[in-house]
């Protein structure tokens, strides 16, 4: 078995654990910070998708609810379509959301990562822009660049 | 007042601390241990650059039994990177990182 790696992230959002668990589960708000649809009924057991926000629906990571306790902790596995039941090719996300008086502290760990992957090399500069993207779409309602970039194309 | 990111400016103004995440980028989820080895620094001092590390949110912990590792948590200095480095120029500025590496490493 190659040797696997973690990552953890953290951060701190002023905004409720429910409105933290929201933006990372509703399509909604994810298309606006992480430009892509995470959809799910986010029950135990069921599949999630991480999808296109262009209409294809085209998807490209995928993964099962491990565990999912609104709105502080929840589990996903993680792995590319392509690699789908492949266990040595599956990763593991856990958010954990955690309220610290008037703002949430937002831990985001991503383990069982085959080490020097392309996929650990992807989610390592991912995750940052994804999470720094979510705090300002929570604090100040938008998400960066993902929407001067979809207007830039339109344009 | 201290806001976070003057947290952030002062934690990394300092050459053992960068080097202190410069290791962890190369190997990350370490303890204190493994982050004073071949370091000749004291294992206070590691000790308290970590502290400061951490409560600038550049480390972030996590307890395994009786160890504490340690992670770059590169969240901060992404925002920081996009409050003055927009979309537009990520390009331009990625093209001339580049260009300094590849010209960089010719040199060498």
């Amino acid at each position: 078995m190659s040797a696997k790696t973690e990552f953890v992230y953290v951060t701190y959002i002023s905004a409720t654990p429910q409105k933290v668990w929201d933006a990372i589960t509703t399509p909604e708000f994810t298309s606006q910070y992480w430009g892509k649809n995470m959809v799910s009924n986010w029950k135990p057991g069921s599949k999630w998708d991480m999808a296109s926000t262009d209409g294809l629906n085209h998807v490209n990571m995928t993964g099962e609810v491990l565990e999912s306790r609104a709105p502080s902790r929840l589990v996903i596995s993680w792995v590319s379509p392509e690699n789908l039941g492949n266990a040595g090719e599956t990763s593991r996300v856990t958010f954990e959301i955690e309220a610290m008086g008037d703002v949430v502290r937002l831990n985001v760990i991503h383990d069982q990562l085959n080490a020097g992957s392309e996929m650990a090399k992807g989610i390592s500069g991912g995750w940052p822009r994804v999470l720094s993207g979510l705090k300002s779409f929570l604090e100040t309602g938008k998400g960066l660049d993902i929407k001067s970039c979809s207007t830039s194309k339109a344009a | 007042m201290v806001t976070d990111e003057d947290k952030v400016f002062k934690a990394l103004a300092d050459t053992s601390r960068r080097q202190l995440l410069d290791r962890l980028r190369r190997k990350n989820g370490q303890t204190l241990q493994e982050l004073c080895e071949g370091h000749d620094m004291s294992r206070q001092a590691v000790t308290k650059h970590l502290n400061l590390l951490e409560e600038a949110n550049l480390v972030a912990t996590t307890k395994r039994g009786r160890e504490k590792l340690h992670f770059l948590n590169p969240v901060p200095i992404n925002e920081i990177y996009m409050r003055w480095i927009g979309k537009f120029e990520q390009g331009r500025v990625q093209a001339l990182h580049n260009l300094k590496q590849a010209l960089q490493e010719k040199d060498q």
